[in-house]
């Protein structure tokens, strides 16, 4: 081990000798000098770019508007606008921006670069007319019940059916097939009502007698029975409440209500 | 106070009913004088409420006729030591004579006065039967009584004294009785209760529906009414302190109606039409049970009463002659007799707890709708006209003394609950609220 260390301490020794008497032995050589000036060219000043136009037609629009940009440049080699990219040095282009927006010319040259922004504005469109959204080709039990049956009246205390009555009962009766072709499961109720002038408890049993007659011209007329509910409300719901025969006979009724 | 006055002022003199009266009691009706009591000292400041109180109360019970005050003799007795007896038929001073004699002609004398005593208002009242011929034979009673110094110290005493005067000839007080009604001022018809005043109104039902018609057992226990709880009219029981439902069944039909109870309470009849015609009288079990067809007519038929005194005897209302009369048959459904006399619409039947007399509503005489107050002898078939044309009139029931009559009236410009004597005097509204209707009055 120490032998070993001894050799390696021996040949350092030896290089470092030989490279001290190398040093000695090669000076360093002069370096060679600058080369001399370039002829300097004649003074050829080119202008900077120049940009004669650059509007925007008409310089508000609604959204979804079109608008024009038109630019005349000159002097530029190169010439772009911010979002549409480079262009020629003049022309025009239709622009149909949705919000907002600030166009920035750039002319690049020679002599330099030159800009110029326009602006263009863009108001918000005015809301678009209500759309009625496309009804549902069955109308509902209670909108056929409302729109397609007609109330029957009745003369003071009685509950036999009137001609005008009948008239009202046979379109009615039509109507209900209608409805109950679009609703096999609908129910429709006769409401029974009375005027004001009987006794409530009496009125109770004739509202009825009123509903259940409706419903039997009805079920002769083909009107499947088991469809039609009938209720009396006696004089509980008139359909009016002054004191007057005009009102006592809209009260005397039969209506129809979905159920 | 002053209202209350007037409507006794205007009241007073309408003496011809009181026939009609009689007629109900069954017997004479005595005549008794109160001559305005007196008080001594600030006891004063209070009479004027005391005597009109007083005279109320007892004039209100129908039992007397009530002696004009204006024949009263000059001297008026305020106790027993006033009384002087006639020497050699020369007058002393106050006598009896002077109150049962040929002016006068009253049977009885209520009289006394006031005092401040120890901080309270006391009265000192004295009742005499004035056809007796001495003093040991005609004093009723004498007895003492104590309120505060105020107007209901006043109104109590006056209360009491009357009560006690009334006591003696067997009168049913109205007091303690309530009147349940159906009321929409909650927005829905409601069944609602008050006193027999009109004082401590409040809703028994809260359904939010339709209730109507309503009836109580004759125990007073169970209310039942027609309501559109199920949707279509059906009978709902409750009991009626507590409006607890009870089980009813209802039978399958587009209309169940117009319950009555009979006395013991077992059965109910109703208005129900089975199997398609006309609304008619059938009668169940008080659960629904057993139902059982009693009329059979292509009208309706409809309010059917139970006497009271005999429950095999019904009065109701059909349409089988035609507009709405009243009729009466037995339980069974036979001999059925019409009792008005086919003109007009009449409705609404209410026995008398008697058991002979029903009150009951007509348009006799009037335009369809406008309906009287009338009541019948139903044996004697003896018509009395108790309202003339006031507003619409309907829904009379008696009270528990059988004198009195609640009803509904439009004459104050909406249906509202008055009460009234039974021959068409003290007309007393109970309710202004809301529109208020069917009263049925404690048995």
């Amino acid at each position: 081990m120490s032998r070993k260390n001894l050799s390696v301490a021996l040949l350092a020794i030896t290089l470092s000798l030989f490279a001290v008497g190398c040093k000695k032995k090669a000076p360093a050589a002069t370096p060679p000098p600058p080369p001399p000036p370039a002829a300097v060219a004649a003074p050829v000043v080119k202008p900077a770019p120049a940009i004669r136009s650059f509007t925007v037609e008409p310089t508000s629009i609604t959204a979804g508007q079109s608008a024009t940009l038109t630019w005349a440049v000159e002097d530029a080699d190169s010439v772009s606008i911010a979002g549409i990219g480079t262009v020629q040095s003049s022309g025009s282009r239709s622009v149909t921006p949705a919000t907002t927006t600030t166009y920035r010319l750039t002319a690049t040259g020679a002599g330099g670069t030159t800009e110029r922004s326009v602006t263009l504005s863009v108001s918000a469109p005015p809301p678009p007319p209500r759309v009625e959204t496309p009804r549902a080709v069955t109308k509902s039990l209670t909108e056929m019940v409302s729109s397609l049956l007609e109330d029957v009246f009745f003369d003071y205390d009685k509950s036999d059916m009137r001609d005008d009555g009948r008239t009202v009962l046979n379109k009615d009766a039509e109507a209900l097939k209608q409805i109950f072709a679009s609703h096999p499961s609908g129910i429709v109720t006769i409401e029974g009502h009375c005027d004001e002038r009987g006794s409530a408890e009496y009125n109770l049993g004739l509202g009825d007698r009123r509903s259940t007659s409706v419903k039997d011209y009805l079920v002769n007329l083909g009107v499947p029975a088991d469809k039609l509910k009938v209720i009396s409300y006696g004089n509980e719901k008139p359909a009016c409440s002054e004191t007057s025969e005009g009102c006592y006979q809209k009260n005397r009724r039969a209506h129809f209500s979905a159920n | 106070m002053n209202r209350r006055s007037a409507l006794l002022t205007c009241l007073a003199p309408a003496l011809y009913g009181q026939d009609i009266i009689s007629r109900i009691t069954g017997g004479q009706q005595p005549t008794i004088a109160i001559p305005d009591f007196r008080g001594s000292g600030e006891g004063q400041a209070w009479m004027q409420v005391f005597n009109l109180t007083l005279f109320d109360e007892i004039n209100g019970a129908g039992l007397f006729k009530m002696s004009p005050k204006s024949f009263y003799p000059l001297q008026v007795p305020q106790q027993p030591n006033d009384w002087k007896a006639p020497v050699g038929g020369r007058s002393q001073g106050p006598w009896l004579t002077d109150w049962s004699g040929a002016t006068v002609k009253a049977n009885y004398l209520a009289m006394g006065y006031t005092a401040i005593q120890n901080g309270q208002l006391v009265l000192f009242g004295w009742l005499y039967d004035v056809t007796q011929p001495d003093l040991t034979n005609a004093q009723m009673f004498g007895k003492v009584y104590f309120g505060p110094i105020d107007e209901n110290g006043a109104k109590k005493i006056a209360r009491e004294f009357a009560a006690d005067i009334l006591a003696k000839f067997g009168a049913k007080s109205l007091l303690g009785s309530k009147i349940y009604f159906v009321s929409n001022r909650s927005g829905a018809k409601e069944i609602w209760s008050m006193d027999y005043d009109g004082s401590n109104q409040k809703a028994v039902t809260r359904y939010g529906s339709i209730c109507t018609t309503p009836a109580l057992s004759h125990d007073n226990a169970k209310l039942a009414f027609t309501s559109f709880l199920q949707g279509n009219p059906g009978i709902t029981i409750m009991t009626a302190e507590s409006s607890r439902r009870l089980t009813f069944v209802n039978p399958v039909s587009s209309i169940v109606a117009s319950p009555d109870f009979t006395p013991d309470g077992k059965s109910i009849l109703l208005s129900t039409k089975i199997g398609g015609g006309f609304a008619n009288i059938f009668s169940a079990n008080a659960d629904g049970s057993n139902l059982n067809r009693v009329t059979t007519a292509r009208a309706v038929e409809t309010e059917p009463k139970v006497n009271p005194k005999n429950s095999s005897e019904v009065v109701f209302v059909s349409g089988r002659s035609g507009p709405a009369q009243v009729y009466r048959m037995n339980m069974s459904g036979s001999d059925i007799e019409r009792l008005t006399d086919g003109t007009g619409q009449a409705a609404n039947p209410a026995w008398n707890p008697n058991g002979k007399i029903i009150a009951f509503s007509w348009t006799r005489g009037f335009e369809p709708g406008n309906f009287n107050i009338f009541m019948m002898d139903v044996a004697k078939r003896e018509l009395t006209q108790l309202t003339h044309g006031a507003g619409r009139n309907l829904n009379p029931v008696w009270g528990p003394d059988g004198l009195h009559i609640a009803f509904c009236s439009t004459r104050s410009g909406s249906p509202q609950i008055w009460t009234m004597l039974a021959d068409g005097t003290q007309v007393r509204p109970l309710t202004t609220v809301g529109r208020n209707e069917m009263p049925v009055w404690t048995h």
